[in-house]
């Protein structure tokens, strides 16, 4: 199935582009015969030769095959994941993708609407329970109101109450109602803000997220002489909150700052010079090599450099920034694979890290990551000293050059057996030829 | 000199309404609104029933009852809790730590009285 799933979109591409069975048999050095086999799955494809398939087809590689985590794919088996409840038919998957792939995207679209809404109701219950400023509206409220109600029971009672006593409860009610006032309005002050929220289904990581993807990983605002500031930007229509206007700020100054020391014009002349190794493009412009690596992210594809991915972690491996390589994704939420170099790096503060990476399945995706764990403060014996890891990952250039670490899509929809890194079991154990 | 009761209370008008009602009831009320000195408080001075409210300054009631119940002198001193929170499960963590009552804001004076008579009760 793996390798029918390969072919087949081998033959879609070719297709898409108008192009016969003949014409790319002959610009890959194969028959014809044999490019029919590869594309009716009865032969496999993997290494060079599916890098020059995707050469000439003009696609990344992890496009053409299944264990380069089609995004489709791996978001249904993610789905799936998700509901322990529901018996789904796991193996069938790839067919639903292949065959329904409006009404899988839809499915994924209304898993992802619905991840949101559930992080939502979440986000809001923990303010309910855990917010002090309610916390202390609502016991304001409740201690005037017991005070008034005991109060207003005495002198109601009927039982004689000297004329003293009866002046000193009435200016206590008195005083209690105008507290209750005061904590009412500030309880529906505080009850209305959520409403500013409402249709904000996006946390403010994915606005990020969302925000730099629009922009194809690189903000022209913020490029060359800059016609904007990280400011102007955070507080634009794409941000929705606080929170996501704050990260948003946070972001994009380092972004700024990163493009006023590295400018794109020159920036992009040596990565393509330097053949996109990030350590000897930060000797030759003299910048981190952790800084290198998320300005690397920035190239554009679409100007004819090679495709990135990359991804920026804490200290606790919580994942932050997150570009993919095409379907390629560190999974957020400690989903991710634990293999990936960004954990190994956060191990080993300021050592850069190289590593080739294969991921599961037939002709899965090759990839060469760059990783380094820093330090965000100089050293110091007092208060937390907060890390931060960076990782750039492309495709191995040179996918025969070594032996590579056998990374994954996240154990739940992992394929793998016998892996050392394994934290929780996969719902495609079993699953024939993965 | 009749019945004690201490109460254990911080906010002024709850003090005076509820020291009204016990008074007017026959006990002599106590009061006192810190939490970090009431245990001091009820050693040098054991009523027969404590009135505790839970969200005192300086410490919790739900502290205080804990070292109550844990001193052999003061384990069996029947304590009735006041709190403005009826969560299950500040309910069920009186209970674990031992309370004797328990009662949610805003309460009637009727039930007041009653639970701190039936503590009373030998």
């Amino acid at each position: 199935m793996a390798r029918a799933g390969t072919g087949t979109r081998i033959r879609q591409h070719r297709l898409d582009r108008g192009m016969r069975q003949v014409d790319l048999a002959a610009a890959l050095g194969i028959s014809a015969a044999y490019l029919n086999l590869i594309e009716h799955g009865r032969r496999r494809i993997a290494g060079k030769l599916l890098a020059d398939v995707a050469r000439v087809l003009a696609v990344e590689p992890a496009v053409l095959t299944d264990g380069g985590g089609s995004a489709l794919l791996d978001g249904l088996r993610a789905l799936a994941a998700e509901d322990a409840q529901t018996e789904v038919e796991i193996d069938r998957a790839e067919e639903l993708a292949a065959r329904f792939p409006g009404w899988a995207a839809l499915l994924l679209a209304e898993g992802r609407r619905n991840a949101a809404l559930r992080r939502e109701v979440r986000d809001l219950t923990d303010r309910l329970a855990h917010d002090p400023a309610l916390a202390g509206s609502l016991h304001e409220v409740i201690s005037a109101v017991t005070s008034i109600r005991a109060t207003a029971s005495i002198l109601v009672s009927g039982d004689n109450v000297d004329r003293d006593w009866q002046e000193r409860f009435q200016r206590n009610i008195h005083a209690d109602s105008l507290r209750l006032a005061e904590s009412s309005r500030a309880l529906v002050a505080f009850l209305d803000a959520p409403g500013e929220r409402s249709g904000e289904a996006l946390s403010a990581i994915e606005q990020v997220d969302a925000y730099l993807a629009a922009a194809d990983y690189r903000v022209a605002a913020l490029e060359g002489a800059g016609s904007a500031t990280p400011e102007d930007l955070a507080e634009g229509p794409a941000f929705t909150g606080t929170a996501a206007r704050r990260r948003a700020r946070a972001v994009l100054r380092r972004y700024r700052a990163d493009a006023l020391a590295m400018p794109a014009e020159r920036f992009d002349v040596v990565a393509r010079a330097e053949a996109y190794d990030p350590m000897r493009i930060a000797q030759v412009l003299g910048q981190p090599f952790a800084a290198v690596l998320a300005r690397m992210a920035t190239l554009p594809f679409t100007a004819g450099h090679v495709a990135t991915g990359f991804a920026q972690a804490d200290g606790a491996g919580a994942i932050g920034l997150a570009k993919p390589l095409g379907d390629l994704a560190v999974a957020r939420g400690g989903a991710a694979c634990a293999l990936w170099p960004i954990f190994e790096a956060l191990g080993q503060i300021g050592r850069p890290l190289r590593r080739r990476l294969v991921m599961p399945g037939e002709g899965g995706a090759r990839l060469v990551a760059f990783a380094i764990a820093e330090t965000q403060t100089p050293p110091s014996f007092d208060g937390p000293v907060p890390v931060e890891a960076n990782m750039l990952y492309m495709p191995d250039p040179d996918p025969e050059g070594g032996a590579a670490v056998p990374i994954g899509p996240g154990c739940r929809i992992c394929p793998r057996d016998g892996c050392a890194a394994r934290r929780e079991a996969s719902i495609l154990r079993g699953e024939a030829e993965l | 000199m009749g019945r004690r009761v201490l109460l254990i209370e911080d906010e002024p008008n709850i003090i005076e309404a509820i020291s009204f009602i016990l008074t007017r009831d026959g006990w002599t009320v106590h009061t006192h609104a810190d939490g970090m000195t009431a245990i001091e408080r009820i050693r040098a001075m054991p009523p027969d029933v404590v009135i505790l409210d839970v969200m005192l300054p300086g410490r919790s009631g739900f502290d205080i009852l804990r070292d109550l119940r844990a001193d052999p002198q003061t384990a069996a001193l029947p304590v009735m809790m006041l709190t403005a929170r009826g969560q299950t499960k500040d309910r069920e963590l009186a209970e674990k730590l031992g309370v004797s009552r328990f009662m949610t804001k805003p309460f009637s004076n009727a039930e007041v009285l009653e639970n701190v008579r039936a503590l009373a009760e030998p």
